[in-house]
């Protein structure tokens, strides 16, 4: 039986000796609590001796209390763990569990079935080299079934255990297994799953779980744990190109000069050629250096230092490749998006995207479609809602080294991460790169921003002026750019009205359009200050984190942002545009202050009260700041 | 092919690079016992051939067993590490000891207050700890990298789901960072990784002739003559135990276990768990949860 123990002490030595060198499998198990899924995870647990006698007694305890089984043990209490769950009899979060037979270590990605936990799903199979899926035998394949099963195919996992139980309430009936097992192969040929393995058992009455069962002549294949001790583990690329994302430099002293990371991809030695991505520099190993000396050969799964036999430039987030087939170079992708969030996706907006140790700005295009994980159809959507799959364009801000997640998932597989609140707010998996980020290259120019500027005799900047409508912003900004041409400055007013009459008039008011809006803005004014100009932007810009992104396009010390505040019930009052009678009549939807957000700079560099301050006033107080910040030329 | 522990090790050194690239000024919480052995012998593994970027922090209740203080001091001498004892100045003050105040407050004002304090004196962004998920049901969904608030609170609603190896060590002002390199370890990993990599320990995990008095049903060793005796006499027993933390809150079990190899063995026919000897889990169901929310590690 698994789990079974060598007793005599003086077998122990070569018993222990015997589990130094068992393997490590990762698996998750799908299915709902009616599957009996916690029981099954509750069972293994128990059978391969993991459950101790006080946990035992508290098992017997909680089972006469709360359990389901009248006077029986509850497996299934063995598993469920966060106080609130208890009390609603439900999972709701991925639990790692573990067990151990004489052959292998298992990790255990216990995730719940629920529809609304898509999140928790592919959370536990991202790492997983396996997936059981449970199927109750008296109900078949189900919707959920079908919705666990394009999960893990989407995750890349290739192996499958169909696990069909409560066997014994079909009168281990070998039809009705045959059935269920004949309609999931059917499903599971379409999606591309093709190692599958259906076994009858029962959970709760141990059929089949951790050995043969004498319920079941009918059936020759093995045991569900028999399956687990023998299915073959793909390490992730154990024969495919060498890869190694960089996280550290070490350097305890000038002599030395090593490359932390973790192998995920095929091995090497000493004397190989690496690549240095994405900036594509060239040098060869001299040592692979470990705290338990020099190897002369490391695998896929190792952490371990390299140094190269060259002075070359690495930093932390390069990723180390072998010379033969070395990994694509991008910033403009096409992949998988899960969503993991409250707040939708915003198409547009910049989250941080982390891929292997390197983290890089980005945004994400509105999806080409979203996939509905129950029917596996596509729909058209313009946004990612939480435990949404959708497939979309990916920017971001300078070019990293991948490979497709299907051919490696640690180098395809990434996490989008909100800019504010740092949450983990998505996930995804790289398909591949888009032809035209191939194609256009940076032109390099040979009169620079600082020409630009010298020939003018300033220091260009954007000065970004936001606010409610009729807040005062466009006077203001009229009258700062009056002065500061009178000073002889040059300068350039972008005006939120006049370029959606132009740049933006494809854009309305959703909240996607207003990001492109800043967006477009915000490159614009960047370009502008290349040019050497000082760039007034006078636009609402309602959303912190696009303000954020137009300060970093811009860089920090070539940025000014004003708000220029007003309670919203005296912009209202002034009304310079009738924009609010409008809104108020209902002509008008998707207004800042009413019935669109408005979020107000927590730290603005300028902050001008426009009840105090008249509009004379606050442009002298934005010029005075201005020269303060040495962007004006001193008088 | 690696085997399950050079997969482990592998994984634990990961997370300790990770960590420290993604933070400003991290620490690694040293408690002595066989989980902090071990994460320290990746810690020393992982940055070599420099020293791990980090100090020690030893948040000590000055009623550790005598072994402990030896055996943390030698180490950070011949590892040349930069150690911080922290005892909180306030417990010192009201003299707080677990016979006097029990071992509720004893255990919250010394560990979990002194660790909060003991963070927001030195400004620590980022700590190590060494829990596992296999110890306790509800560790076993806490994450590897998890965000506690200004106030060192866990929010179990708000947990970053973690995919892959990608973990995100990002935070707000004020908010730090508990990273458990061990997550994914069992005590059978550890007690095997220990012997394999030959990794000192606290000679009480071995059994020996010690000194001990029965008190609700744990077996205390008298380490000191601080433990008040109620008219018992300390019996010499063979004894080793299976955790270690305070030595009147933790117990002993009865056992000739004197090797490692005999630990081992003990244990893989243990029926009794881990934790049970220790006196603080023995409340309610759901207890270490609360801790946690609270503020325990």
């Amino acid at each position: 039986m698994a789990g079974t123990l060598a007793s005599e002490p003086e077998s122990i030595e070569a018993y222990l000796s015997a589990h130094d060198s068992k393997s490590l499998l990762r698996f998750i198990t799908c299915g709902s609590v009616d599957d009996g899924k916690s029981t099954l995870i509750g069972r293994l647990l128990y059978d391969s001796k993991l459950v101790f006698d006080d946990h035992l007694s508290a098992l017997e305890v909680d089972s006469k209390k709360v359990g389901t089984q009248g006077d029986d043990l509850d497996f299934a209490l063995l598993v469920d763990g966060l106080a609130a769950e208890r009390e609603q009899g439900i999972t709701i979060d991925v639990a790692y569990r573990f067990f151990s037979t004489d052959t292998r270590k298992f990790i255990v990605a216990d995730t719940p079935g629920h529809e609304q936990y898509t999140r928790n799903m592919v959370t536990g199979a991202s790492t997983a080299d396996a997936a059981v899926i449970l199927v109750d035998a008296r109900k078949g394949v189900l919707t959920q079934t079908r919705r666990h099963s394009y999960l893990v195919s989407l995750l890349g996992i290739k192996r499958i255990v169909v696990a069909v139980n409560k066997l014994d309430l079909v009168d281990y009936s070998m039809e009705v297994f045959a059935r269920v097992e004949a309609s999931y192969r059917a499903f599971a040929g379409e999606i591309g799953l093709n190692d599958v393995v259906c076994i009858p058992i029962s959970a709760l009455a141990g059929d089949n779980v951790t050995g043969p069962s004498a319920h079941t002549p009918w059936y020759e294949g093995p045991s569900l744990l028999g399956y687990l001790e023998s299915v073959p583990i793909d390490d992730d690329q154990p024969d495919g190109p060498f890869r190694m994302p960089v996280q550290l430099v070490n350097r305890p002293d000038p002599e030395f000069r090593g490359f932390s990371g973790r192998i995920v991809g095929g091995s090497v030695r000493p004397g190989d050629g690496v690549r240095v991505l994405p900036g594509n520099r060239e040098s060869t190993v001299a040592r692979i250096v470990t705290a338990g000396g020099d190897l002369d050969h490391a695998i896929t799964g190792q952490s371990i230092t390299i140094t190269l036999s060259d002075e070359i430039d690495v930093s932390r987030g390069d990723v180390l490749a072998g010379m033969a087939s070395p990994p694509g170079v991008a910033d403009q992708f096409e992949a998988h998006v899960v969503w993991m969030s409250d707040d939708e996706m915003l198409p547009g907006r910049a989250y941080l995207l982390k891929m292997g140790a390197k983290t890089v700005g980005a945004t994400v295009a509105k999806p080409k479609y979203t996939i509905n994980v129950n029917t596996l159809e596509h729909m058209a959507s313009t946004t990612l809602m939480l435990n949404e799959i959708g497939v979309c364009n990916l920017n971001i801000d300078q070019p990293i080294a991948f490979d497709p997640y299907s051919e490696n998932r640690d180098m395809g597989g990434f996490i989008l991460i909100d800019r504010l609140t740092y949450n983990t707010v998505g996930a995804g998996l790289l398909h591949f790169a888009l032809r035209r980020s191939d194609n256009i290259h940076w032109q390099a120019i040979e009169v620079s921003k600082r020409a630009h500027a010298e020939l003018k005799g300033q220091n260009p900047c954007v000065v970004w002026f936001t606010g409610f409508s009729g807040a005062g912003k466009s006077t203001i900004a009229n009258l700062v750019e009056k002065k500061l041409h009178g000073l002889g400055h040059h300068t350039y007013l972008l005006d939120g009205d006049n370029l959606r009459q132009g740049l933006n008039k494809d854009l309305g008011f959703t909240e996607t359009d207003r990001i492109e809006n800043i967006r477009r803005a915000a490159e614009v004014s960047g370009l502008m200050v290349d040019a050497g100009l000082i760039v007034l932007v006078s636009f609402i810009s309602p959303f912190r984190a696009e303000r954020r992104t137009a300060r970093e396009l811009v860089g920090t010390g070539e940025f000014c942002e004003v708000f220029v505040d007003a309670p919203i019930e005296v912009a209202e009052e002034r009304d310079p545009k009738g924009l609010y009678k409008k809104v108020r009549r209902g002509e008008l939807a998707h207004f800042t202050g009413i019935d669109s957000p408005y979020e107000p700079p927590l730290n603005p560099d300028i902050h001008i009260d426009t009840v105090r301050t008249s509009p004379e006033e606050a442009a002298d107080r934005i010029i005075t700041e201005l020269r303060r910040m040495g962007r004006l030329r001193p008088t | 092919m690696l085997t399950h522990l050079q997969r482990l090790e592998a994984e634990s050194i990961h997370i300790l690079r990770e960590a420290v690239a993604e933070s400003e000024r991290p620490v690694m919480l040293y408690s002595v016992g066989k989980d902090s052995s071990v994460m320290l012998h990746l810690a020393m593994k992982a940055f070599y051939p420099s020293k791990p970027p980090f100090p020690l922090l030893h948040v000590d209740t000055t009623w550790k067993f005598k072994e402990m203080y030896e055996l943390r001091d030698r180490l950070a001498a011949e590892l040349n590490l930069d150690l911080i004892v922290y005892q909180n100045p306030e417990c010192i003050e009201l003299g707080i000891n677990p016979f006097t105040h029990g071992s509720t407050v004893h255990t919250d004002m010394w560990k979990t207050q002194g660790l909060k304090k003991a963070l927001d004196e030195h400004g620590f962004d980022l700590a190590f700890g060494g829990a596992r998920r296999d110890e306790e049901k509800s560790r076993a969904k806490e994450r590897v990298f998890s965000i506690r608030s200004p106030q060192h609170r866990w929010d179990p609603k708000r947990q970053r789901p973690e995919l892959w190896h990608l973990y995100n060590a990002r935070k707000r002002v004020g908010e730090s960072v508990r990273v458990f390199p061990l997550s994914n370890w069992t005590e059978l990993d550890v007690w095997q990784y220990i012997r394999l990599e030959e990794i000192p320990i606290v000679p009480l995990y071995l059994a020996a002739d010690r000194p001990v008095v029965e008190r609700d049903g744990l077996l205390i060793m008298v380490d000191d003559d601080r433990m008040p005796l109620m008219g018992e006499v300390p019996k010499i027993k063979r004894v080793r135990f299976r955790t270690l933390g305070c030595y009147p809150l933790t117990g002993a079990i009865e056992s000739e276990a004197d090797t490692l190899t005999d630990i081992i063995g003990e244990m893989l026919r243990a029926t009794t768990s881990e934790r049970q000897g220790r006196a603080i889990d023995h409340d309610a169901s759901g207890s270490m949860e609360k801790k946690k929310q609270e503020g325990y590690f």
